[in-house]
């Protein structure tokens, strides 16, 4: 059977290259980075040459960079981190993914802070001005992530970043890029951001492995102990090879970015292909601003998970903001922030492409996808 | 992802008693559109050689997850044939066993096809004035509270 992977915004599949420049140290270099030897220099020298790439590609330096198990953890270390005082106030959004939103509200319960979270409207965007409202004399710190896992919209990160030091130069400014890394501007000068969340495994690289930018100055405590690595900031042994694969995969999103429009090109033809011929569908979050790999589609009277099983069956794989799918009983915190009803936000799909994705595999998508949802709506009470 | 069943993905694919019933004597609905899971069960009902009232016909309209298409295929082809007695004490987990088992957090979705099963045979006891035992009065007020408060 055809096998159409549709589903980069979960994961991607690791590029050769990445594979090629991990293997010696999965191997043959097998020394603990901190080791004096020679062991442990062929260790350390891989993770500082993956470093530096990362602090070319944030244009900041290298010392900037902390390394971490994933982006989860980088998130949580960016927020648990800055915060030592309860009399902190700290602003986000509500489509911001589990990884800041769960930190925040789990200060939130313990009573370590106040938190602000900020509505979007329904194409998904945030502005400048409603991150300036919400600004307190006791703000702190400002978590807004670059691009949404689920519906690929982009947030004016720049002009956040220049509103926020209008107001205060001291507030802290994160940003969760994990989706954005692959397509947009990195360079921390130009967005203005404190820190910026990295994730290996959206990128082409590997799994297990993240980074953190950390704007030198900032005041940020480790939130784990036991170790000198990373500046005390992130204790624990390097994962060499991980490390290394990750500086690779930021080494190639260079090459990659020529091909873009191409990618554009294919979702635009998935998107405009369903939208136009198969009725009562419709896209979910801004369509200009919006990476140019995702599309988030809902399907009236078809409950989301149904149709990943049944395109599951037929080799391609795609998400969805169903509860079913999650195990939970509410749909994606996401769509229903875009004003989107619960029939809505049970129906939808997402498909997210990558550098892999081809024309044939979009074409054999608006196949067989028309016949699944008649199929299901035939099936379903909600005509 | 949840590992399904043959059984299960056979129903799915190829549901078995689904779409609207015309003519039909009574019907169930269960379910909100909160938590995702609508399911709508008609019934014909008959009466076999010994003058019992059976379900002659049943038909299903589902919207939900692959487990709740699987759970209301499977309930049509059990109770099919039954009598209106033998339906109203129909074991919900006969649907999990021959689905050849779910997934522990899709269980809810064969219960709620055996709720549907109760609604139809309390509307059409109901409306033709004959007597609801009382367990199934229960079970109907339960679940009519239950609607409320998810709407």
């Amino acid at each position: 059977m055809k096998q159409v992977y549709l589903d980069y915004a979960a994961t991607t599949p690791q590029s050769i290259e990445v594979a090629k420049a991990m293997k010696p140290y999965s191997g043959k270099f097998y020394g603990n980075a901190s080791s004096l030897h020679q062991f442990g220099q062929r260790a350390h020298e891989a993770v500082e040459m993956s470093r530096q790439n990362i602090a070319k590609f944030f244009n900041c330096f290298a010392a900037e960079v902390f390394f971490t198990g994933s982006a989860t953890e980088a998130d949580n270390l960016a927020i648990l981190g800055v915060i030592k005082n309860s009399k902190y106030h700290v602003v986000t959004s509500i489509i911001e993914h589990p990884a800041v939103l769960e930190p925040i509200k789990h200060l939130e319960k313990l009573g370590e802070i106040e938190a602000t979270y900020l509505s979007v409207d329904k194409n998904g965007l945030i502005t400048p001005e409603q991150v300036e409202k919400a600004i307190r004399p006791n703000t702190v710190l400002i978590s807004i992530m670059y691009a949404n896992n689920e519906i690929g919209v982009i947030q004016p990160i720049a002009e956040i970043g220049k509103t926020i030091k209008a107001v205060n130069q001291k507030i802290i400014f994160h940003t969760d890029a994990v989706q954005a890394a692959n397509y947009l501007d990195c360079d921390v000068q130009k967005l203005g951001v404190d820190l910026l969340t990295l994730s290996g495994h959206k990128i082409y690289g590997p799994k297990g492995v993240g980074a953190l930018y950390v704007k030198k100055g900032v005041a940020i405590e480790p939130i784990m102990f036991g170790g000198h690595q990373e500046q005390g900031l992130r204790p624990g042994t390097e994962n060499v090879a991980a490390i290394a694969g990750l500086g690779e995969a930021i080494e190639q999103i260079k090459n990659e970015k020529r091909k873009m429009k191409n990618l554009e090109k294919l979702r635009d033809r998935l998107a405009d292909g369903i939208l136009k011929n198969i009725p009562k569908t419709s896209l979910n979050g801004s369509r200009d601003h919006r990476l140019p790999n995702n599309a988030n589609i809902s399907f009236a009277g078809v409950e989301g998970e149904s149709i990943l099983m049944a395109l599951d069956q037929k080799g391609i794989a795609v998400s969805t903001g169903s509860a079913c799918a999650s195990g939970s009983l509410e749909p994606s915190h996401v769509l229903m922030a875009l004003g989107l009803s619960h029939q809505q936000a049970h129906g939808s799909i997402r498909f997210s492409l990558g550098k892999y994705t081809t024309q044939e595999e979009i074409n054999y998508t608006l196949k067989v996808l028309p016949d699944i949802i008649k199929r299901l709506r035939a099936i379903s009470p909600l005509k | 992802m949840i590992p399904y069943s043959k059984k299960v993905l056979q129903h799915f694919n190829k549901p078995h008693n689904y779409g609207k019933m015309k003519n039909h004597d009574a019907v169930g609905e269960v379910g909100n559109l909160v938590c995702g899971d609508v399911m709508k069960l008609y019934i014909k009902v008959g009466k076999n050689a010994k003058k019992q009232e059976i379900i002659k016909d049943i038909k299903f309209e589902t919207y939900g997850c692959l487990s709740a298409i699987a759970s209301s295929s499977m309930l049509t082809d059990l109770v099919k044939g039954k009598t209106l007695e033998q339906a109203m004490n129909f074991d919900r987990q006969e649907i999990v066993q021959e689905l050849g088992g779910l997934p522990a957090i899709k269980i809810h979705c064969s219960v709620l096809a055996g709720d549907a099963l109760l609604e139809a045979i309390y509307d059409y006891l109901s409306k033709n004035k004959k007597p609801i035992p009382e367990k199934l009065a229960k079970r109907h007020q339960q679940l009519q509270k239950d609607k409320v408060s998810a709407n």
